[in-house]
């Protein structure tokens, strides 16, 4: 069960950043670029992701356990540290650079494109580089 | 770095997208009452001991071109820079900043947004105002 529904949730966010257009890293670039070629479409996927998120969260919540799992685990942090804006920024370096964020690389990733190749295992690269720096900071 | 490609307005299309991204998020809520950040994820189908769940949800996200494919005859349309140097130094800026700041588009910018976290709020509007300046140096200044 926690298999299958993981793997439809996961298929369904894939056809999502696909029909949106945030697989298109040529895309994304051009939501980013408002001085020059500026498509505006990803305003409309994030504010359809976040609004439908918003109110799914306010239905779910108030059941007292989710369904295959004894009990919700939310981010408790409320602090604005400097690891957060440092690693925001470095972020946002390297999709302005690239055009991928986590989800459409992954998602991209069978279409074997020469650039997505290189870049999802650099990404998992940066990510266990990432976790055993914020370890040692702490 | 990409030369600037036009890009059609989709506002429908992307609005209809941004939906299933949420439906996708609720449905990781109420199956495991977790909140759907791809990098989280990501991490934890390796260092969580809940980790089935997590290796299945980036299975889905594998099998969506796949599912798109078979239902449409083609691969979606997508242009992504070849450039080995370029996109080697935006993985690496991706996942280590994703890792080291706790999240992504997802995790901070749709899950954090829709809970109504001020952290996530002010990831949101790093990454963006970063993202935002790299493009316009990389094609306007340099």
């Amino acid at each position: 069960m926690r298999a299958v529904g993981g793997f439809l949730a996961g298929l369904i966010f894939g056809l999502g950043l696909i029909l949106s257009g945030m697989a298109n890293p040529a895309k994304v670039l051009n939501f980013l670029d408002i001085a020059g070629s500026w498509d505006a479409s990803l305003a409309f996927v994030m504010g359809g992701a976040t609004i439908t998120t918003y109110l799914g969260y306010r239905i779910i919540w108030r059941r007292p356990a989710p369904i295959l799992s004894d009990g919700f685990a939310l981010p408790t942090r409320r602090d604005i540290d400097r690891p957060l804006l440092t690693g925001a920024a470095l972020f946002g370096i390297g999709w302005g650079i690239g055009g991928f964020c986590p989800g459409p690389a992954w998602t991209a990733l069978p279409m074997a494109a020469t650039g997505t190749l290189i870049f999802v295992p650099a990404m998992l690269l940066g990510i266990v580089a990432g976790r055993g720096i914020a370890r040692k900071a702490t | 770095m990409l030369p600037s490609i036009p890009t059609d307005f989709t506002p429908l299309a992307s609005l209809a997208g941004g939906i299933l991204i949420g439906l996708s998020a609720v449905m990781v809520m109420a199956l495991f009452g977790r909140v759907a950040g791809i990098v989280g994820i990501t991490a934890g189908a390796v260092t969580q001991d809940d980790r089935t769940w997590r290796i299945a949800f980036i299975g889905g996200l594998l099998a969506a071109p796949l599912l798109w494919l078979a239902a449409t005859g083609g691969f979606p349309v997508q242009t992504v820079s070849a450039s080995p140097v370029g996109m080697g130094i935006a993985g690496l800026l991706v996942g280590a900043g994703t890792a080291f700041g706790s999240g992504c588009t997802s995790g901070h910018g749709v899950c954090g947004l829709a809970r109504l976290s001020m952290r996530s709020l002010v990831a949101v509007l790093t990454f963006m105002i970063f993202a935002a300046a790299t493009v316009f140096v990389l094609r306007h200044v340099l």
